[in-house]
């Protein structure tokens, strides 16, 4: 039960979101919807060639067509040295080359034109004549002694391979692999998939020759580490950081994708540099999917050991990655396979460990998050299905291996084999709930009825456990500066308020959860608290939305901040009942004479009392900041079970049933979470059965529009079904532990084990994802059950 | 996704519209609902000079019943046709396989009389209305021709009228007694078009033996087909399910079959099987009970 009014609408209640009126109208305001005087367009001039010198760019023609004012070149950001930037991971990319290009869709050149028309015309006039060369797409090819050496810009460089980590006990793993009395091994690919938000990346970049003021409205998910980056890269041309401000208006969709810096934006903040007027960059939707960062593409190879009866002992995974040309991913600094050692996952394995060996091809930059805090996914998808290839090997049903493995609600907190201390949990709890709610048993027995009869019907589970919330400063920084998140709230006198905070949102409706908190801690209505973010003029300096982050951090800021704020309160209260502090009690939205609840007074007079009355020796006012550097991650988890139907004929798979048990901790608005989880499933959906990113061995991609990306309407989605357990996190001031990607974490492994449980009686043990019917029917085919 | 530069005509007359093609020839191109060739123009891949929109012309859009036949305008909506009770009740197949085209706004949007000259080859349009034996009225300078479906689509994206023609109507006769039609297909995750496509129509005998089958299959090969080995070997049988099975097996032989990023050639030809099966026995199923 919510501890606020309905007027208050504090934490638990399902408020409406305040930002829909504007969405649903029509009259929200996007990057694309940025109109300034005299704003000019730009367009891309893109490589047909994954792997190719560039001889020469003749700009004569498009600078003819009408319309068009310049040719942007390699060449010419080369006299600023800004034709290289650097990436997140510290490596390097091109903005723009003067000697190669290393993927298909590779940004070669740009035109500046006064019409989005005449921009795209002189694209088609800029005649750019390639040397192709050898091409290495596949990431096994790239780590081979003799590979052609790719990034030959880094002197000394003679191989592909980028990074090898490793985390954990290697001899003592290897030591209970030798003593296992069962071990099971399973290739798993993840493969390169893209976010595919529905609106694409872009900019307005808009520089102010007289005051020498660049402004940059931007789909960033990040506008204060944007900014920073920007006075870095930059601040040799003259740019310097109080004099930039990026403004990230309404973004339609992140989920990762953007958090990097791209090429387009710096062209354009170039651009407008260079001309003096604003510079208009909005990629098209074959742009985003070809060229913008993609997430996965992880090959890995996981091995559980463990005792006959089902106990495991030992985890061990090795991965390759590929990265594409360029390590472009967007991990804390000092993670550079993210927090996929959280792969033991809700599971109490002694002994583990880890590889990953990041390697260059020719495809495009990334290795970013898909709705996942850092790596997350690949690792649930791992742990979640060598879980159940050990089910098969040990013929054990995979909810019971599940419950004897989890880690028990009083080992919590619990120090887990490959370092992180998971903050809470009850598995066992949610598992049950999950198998009640589906009936799990009841369909066990339908199962063993249908395959009597030859029809094939799957059960999967998959119990996942997230990592989110980054991060504690100890270990969490991105180019150095910590991962800390910010909130600064201000109380107007007539009680109302206002509260900036650190984050973006991209959709998740910050606008009402973040005043909800508020709400909850001050009494002050939630409908009266105007959240904003995304300023970098006007917010106070964050790290911005992603990974889960917002309300771990910047959630927990806000309502420290309030806190600071009820503390001053307190003061003035006790000044207008002419009473002691320590005789004041707090109940939502006002102070009392403990003992005399007539005297008491409101937030609202206490506000208003901070502008006309204020104590003698007090500041008037009533606001405060906040910066919140969370003491440990928060570790949300779930069980979800799927049931599939498998199309004999056509080998289509189809979701019968899906129920989805979370556990975010405590719940700010059980609508919003719910929404979540209903748009993370579809999204978590995607890959298990659509979506793929792939090469020929020419480098070109399939899969670069969404005739051959295939995102999934409501056509395709199923009727989810959820439910939730509630483990507050003993760590936040709150008890949240943040929830916008547990779904596209838990959904695949579930799907996926759900196929291979419909025909592991077969013989099947793996299918990789995307499940596609044709891969369904050369299953069915060749164990000669087809129809 | 923005298209080169193009001259466009929203002519009021068919007779002006005419005139327009004759005009520009080659260049010019004819938009009805604009779902496929606006889409190529925004790729680049069509840049037609002059673009004529024939969205003001009247009596070009509508349904009417004429001697025995059901006449659709060149101009109706896939919407309008999923919607309409007359086609309901006299030809099922048509509501049916327009509600499984795009989504609502495509079908609001796209015409029947635009997707047959599109000539895509894996559109249902084609594969249904050369299942029911159709043909189209197409208008010219010197007045009108009547053309079968498999004279009209010639080959992908291609159809075989002359620059300065402009189709007109459809025209489907409708079927007897023991008759029965039905239109089955995998759709495309994105497009909705058909992976694999089968319209199969049935004429059974006083003995409930099919006297004539027309089954047509679309997106296997560069255009629309009929199965004719399928047809062959139902017809004369009892159209049960081991029979309809076995003639169904044989839907893609004689088709150059594509194998693209959503089924290899393999693939397909086994879909068509399965889904040729499905639609036969739907169609039968409807013409026993006529």
């Amino acid at each position: 039960m919510p501890k606020t009014s309905a007027e208050v609408q504090g934490m638990g209640h399902s408020m409406k979101r305040k930002e829909d009126p504007r969405f649903l109208r029509g009259k929200g305001n996007y990057v694309d919807d940025v109109q300034l005087p005299g704003m000019l367009h730009m367009d891309i001039v893109r490589s047909p060639f994954a792997h190719a010198k560039i001889k020469s760019i003749k700009t004569e023609a498009a600078l003819k067509v009408p319309g068009v004012l310049a040719v942007i070149t390699g060449e010419t950001l080369a006299k600023y040295n800004l034709h290289w930037m650097p990436t997140l991971m510290s490596d390097t990319q091109m903005v723009l080359p003067v000697e190669k290009v290393m993927y298909q869709s590779q940004e070669v050149a740009a035109v500046i034109a006064t019409d989005r028309y005449a921009a795209a015309d002189g694209v088609e006039a800029v005649e750019v004549e390639y040397d192709p060369l050898p091409v290495v797409i596949d990431p096994w090819e790239a780590i081979k002694p003799g590979a052609p050496v790719l990034r030959t810009d880094k002197k000394g460089k003679e191989d592909n391979k980028i990074f090898h980590w490793e985390v954990g006990d290697r001899s003592g793993t290897d030591k209970a692999f030798k003593d296992a009395e069962v071990t099971v091994k399973q290739d798993i690919y993840l493969p390169r998939i893209h976010v595919a938000s529905i609106e694409t990346c872009g900019c307005v970049a808009d520089f102010d020759k007289v005051n020498g003021k660049l402004t940059v409205y931007m789909t960033t998910q990040a506008p204060h580490a944007i900014r920073t980056v920007f006075a870095l890269v930059a601040g040799h041309v003259g740019l310097s950081e109080e004099k930039i401000r990026i403004i990230a208006p309404d973004i339609g969709g992140g989920f990762g994708g953007k958090v990097p810096v791209y090429p387009g934006y710096v062209i354009a903040v170039a651009a407008s540099v260079v001309i003096g007027k604003p510079v208009k960059w909005v990629e098209d939707r074959m742009e985003n999917l070809q060229a913008d960062s993609f997430a996965r593409d992880y090959h890995m190879t996981a091995e559980l050991a463990a005792k006959k009866d089902g106990t495991i002992t030992a985890l061990r995974i090795k991965t390759l990655a590929d990265h594409g040309y360029a390590d472009a991913a967007a991990n804390p600094s000092k993670f550079p396979a993210g927090l996929f050692s959280v792969c033991t996952g809700s599971y109490d394995v002694k002994k583990a460990f880890a590889e990953v060996d990041g390697v260059y091809t020719n495809k495009p930059p990334g290795g970013i998050a898909y709705r996942c805090s850092f790596r997350v996914t690949e690792a649930a998808h791992a742990i979640e299905r060598i879980t159940d290839v050990l089910a098969q090997e040990l013929k054990m049903d995979p909810a019971d291996l599940r419950m004897k493995n989890f880690i028990k609600k009083e080992q919590f907190p619990y120090k887990a084999a490959l370092g992180w201390e998971y903050d809470s949990g009850d598995y066992h709890a949610a598992l049950k709930k999950a198998m009640d709610k589906i009936g799990y048993a009841e369909l066990r027995k339908e199962q063993a009825e249908k395959r009597a009869r030859g029809e094939l019907m799957g059960i999967g589970i998959c119990s996942f456990t997230e990592i989110v919330g980054a991060g504690p400063s100890k270990h969490f920084d991105i180019l150095g500066i910590k991962m800390f998140d910010s909130a600064e709230i201000r109380v107007h006198p007539t009680g109302k308020a206002i509260a900036r905070f650190g984050t973006k949102s991209q959709g998740q409706g910050h606008e009402t959860t973040y005043a909800q908190i508020v709400a909850e801690e001050l009494g002050i209505p939630a409908a009266h608290v105007q959240v904003e973010e995304g300023d970098t003029d006007t917010a106070p300096y964050g790290l911005g939305t992603y990974a889960s982050r917002s309300t771990p951090v910047a959630g927990a800021a806000g309502a420290l901040a309030a806190r600071k704020i009820r503390e001053k309160a307190k003061k003035i209260a006790a000044h207008l009942l002419e009473a002691s502090e320590e005789d004041l009690v707090w109940e939502t939205g006002k102070f009392s004479v403990k003992g005399a609840p007539g005297r008491s007074k409101t937030i609202q007079e206490i506000a208003f009392a901070a502008y006309t009355n204020h104590p003698q020796g007090m500041e008037a006012g009533l606001e405060a900041i906040s910066y919140y550097d969370p003491p440990n991650l928060t570790f949300p988890f779930g069980s979800y079970i799927c049931v599939v139907d498998i199309d004999r004929g056509t080998g289509m798979v189809k979701i019968r049933r899906f129920v989805a048990v979370d556990d975010c901790g405590n719940i700010i608005n059980p609508m919003i979470v719910d929404g979540q989880i209903h748009g993370g499933l579809t999204m978590g959906m995607a890959p298990a059965l659509l979506e793929e990113i792939t090469y020929d061995e020419s480098g070109n991609i399939q899969g670069g529009s969404f005739m051959d990306y295939l995102v999934p309407t409501s056509m395709e989605t199923p009727s989810w079904e959820l439910d939730k357990t509630t483990t507050p996190s003993p760590h936040h001031p709150f008890g949240a532990k943040g929830v916008g990607e547990s779904a596209t974490v838990g959904a695949p492994p579930a799907i996926a084990n759900a196929v291979v449980d419909a025909l592991s009686h077969l013989g099947v043990k793996h299918i990789d994802i995307p499940i596609t019917p044709e891969k369904v029917w050369k299953i069915l085919k060749e164990k000669g059950v087809a129809e | 996704m923005y298209p080169a530069p193009f001259e466009y005509y929203a002519p009021n007359t068919i007779a002006e519209a005419l005139s327009l093609l004759s005009q520009h020839g080659a260049d010019a191109k004819v938009i009805a609902g604009s779902q496929s060739l606006v889409p190529l123009m925004k790729f680049r891949l069509a840049t037609p000079a002059h673009v004529i929109d024939l969205r003001k012309v009247p009596n070009l859009t509508g349904i009417r019943e004429e001697g025995g036949a059901l006449v659709i305008g060149a101009l109706t909506t896939h919407r309008t046709i999923e919607r309409s009770e007359t086609l309901r009740k006299k030809l099922p197949i048509l509501p049916e396989a327009a509600s499984a085209i795009g989504d609502p706004q495509v079908r609001n949007q796209g015409t029947i009389g635009g997707s047959l000259a599109h000539a895509d080859p894996s559109a249902d349009w084609p594969a249904v209305t050369t299942a029911l034996d159709a043909t189209v009225t197409v208008a010219g300078r010197g007045g009108e021709r009547t053309l079968k479906i498999s004279d009209l689509i010639v080959g992908p994206l291609t159809n075989s009228l002359n620059v300065d023609e402009i189709l007109v109507s459809v025209r489907i006769p409708i079927p007897g007694a023991k008759s029965g039609s039905a239109y089955e297909k995998e759709p495309h995750p994105a497009s909705r078009f058909a992976i694999v496509g089968v319209a199969a129509a049935l004429q059974l005998d006083g003995k409930g033996v099919v006297q004539q089958a027309r089954v047509a299959v679309t997106g296997l090969g560069s255009k629309v087909t009929r199965a004719g080995y399928v047809e062959q070997a139902l017809t004369g049988k009892a159209p049960d399910p081991a029979a309809l099975k076995a003639a169904a097996a044989r839907t893609a032989e004689g088709i150059e079959v594509r194998g693209d990023n959503l089924g290899s050639a393999a693939y397909k030809t086994h879909l068509a099987s399965v889904i040729a099966e499905r639609a036969l026995r739907r169609a039968a199923a409807r013409a026993v009970e006529r």
